[in-house]
């Protein structure tokens, strides 16, 4: 059986646009599709990207208009439908004044003292 | 005597590393857009912006082949910002930090970006209206 890890993300848009997506949330979509055990927590500025509604469209630079923008949102989305395990860390939604109905669905919230109990049910805690 | 104003950006992160390389490049598009001369100077990893060798790429996470994907690379960035100057009949006048090119190994280049040294630097902002830099983190 393989051993589970547990994805702990904080680093968030550090080059979204370029990429068309967060590189983070990709590998693990990647890693997902050719057989890893993962879950993942968003926590700190990456608790936004399970915001539903994002809209990152109208990029221009020099006359050249980006055609897809990224949808962090419809990505946590995807990566939740394919047995990924999504927590969003309450506090710091609230510390960004949002609650759990600005989220997509099928993300599960939990508290910042859930954390550390949380990691005990793991092989791996990888913090990226 | 030349009318035009004039600014210069010094930028440094490489690409698809931060969010600051988007801000520059809005900047630059909006200081072309407005009819400024543009000086940059690429410092360390950025002097990787304008490299020939990006490739687009598909995405199967997105389910796009690389067509649909339509991947900006930075490259394209840079040729679309001096294309647009010269349309305007401006200069964007992009100078690459010839050590830091080196050092990374990427001297190939589109069309446009000149190979040049911190003297250049000092060029810029001696007839600069004003300089910002957006130094990495």
């Amino acid at each position: 059986m393989p051993k589970r890890a547990l994805n702990i993300v904080s680093s968030a848009y550090r080059a979204t646009l370029e990429e068309q997506d967060d590189t983070v949330l990709w590998l693990l979509h990647t890693m997902r599709a050719a057989g890893a055990e993962l879950d993942v927590v968003l926590q700190d500025n990456a608790v936004n990207y399970a915001a539903r509604g994002q809209d990152a469209s109208g990029l221009s630079v020099g006359g050249r208009r980006q055609t897809h923008p990224p949808r962090l949102d419809e990505d946590v989305s995807r990566l939740a439908g394919t047995g990924v395990q999504v927590f969003v860390v309450e506090d710091d939604l609230a510390e960004r004044g949002l609650d759990r109905s600005d989220l997509v669905d099928g993300v599960t919230t939990i508290a910042r003292k859930e954390i550390a109990p949380l990691c005990a049910r793991y092989a791996y805690v990888w913090r990226w | 005597m030349n009318e035009k104003k004039e600014l210069t950006f010094v930028i440094m992160d490489a690409p698809y590393e931060s969010a600051r390389t988007t801000t520059a490049f809005r900047l630059l598009d909006a200081a072309v857009r407005r009819g400024f001369d543009v000086n940059v100077f690429a410092y360390e990893g950025a002097v990787g912006l304008p490299s020939v060798r990006q490739a687009p790429h598909a995405n199967a996470v997105h389910g796009r082949d690389v067509v649909e994907e339509d991947h900006p690379n930075p490259k394209d960035a840079v040729t679309a910002l001096i294309e647009a100057a010269h349309k305007r009949g401006s200069r964007l006048d992009w100078v690459q930090c010839g050590l830091c090119v080196d050092e990374r190994g990427v001297s190939e280049w589109v069309a446009g970006p000149r190979r040049g040294s911190p003297a250049d630097l000092v060029t810029f902002v001696a007839r600069s209206d004003n300089v910002l830099v957006i130094p990495t983190r």
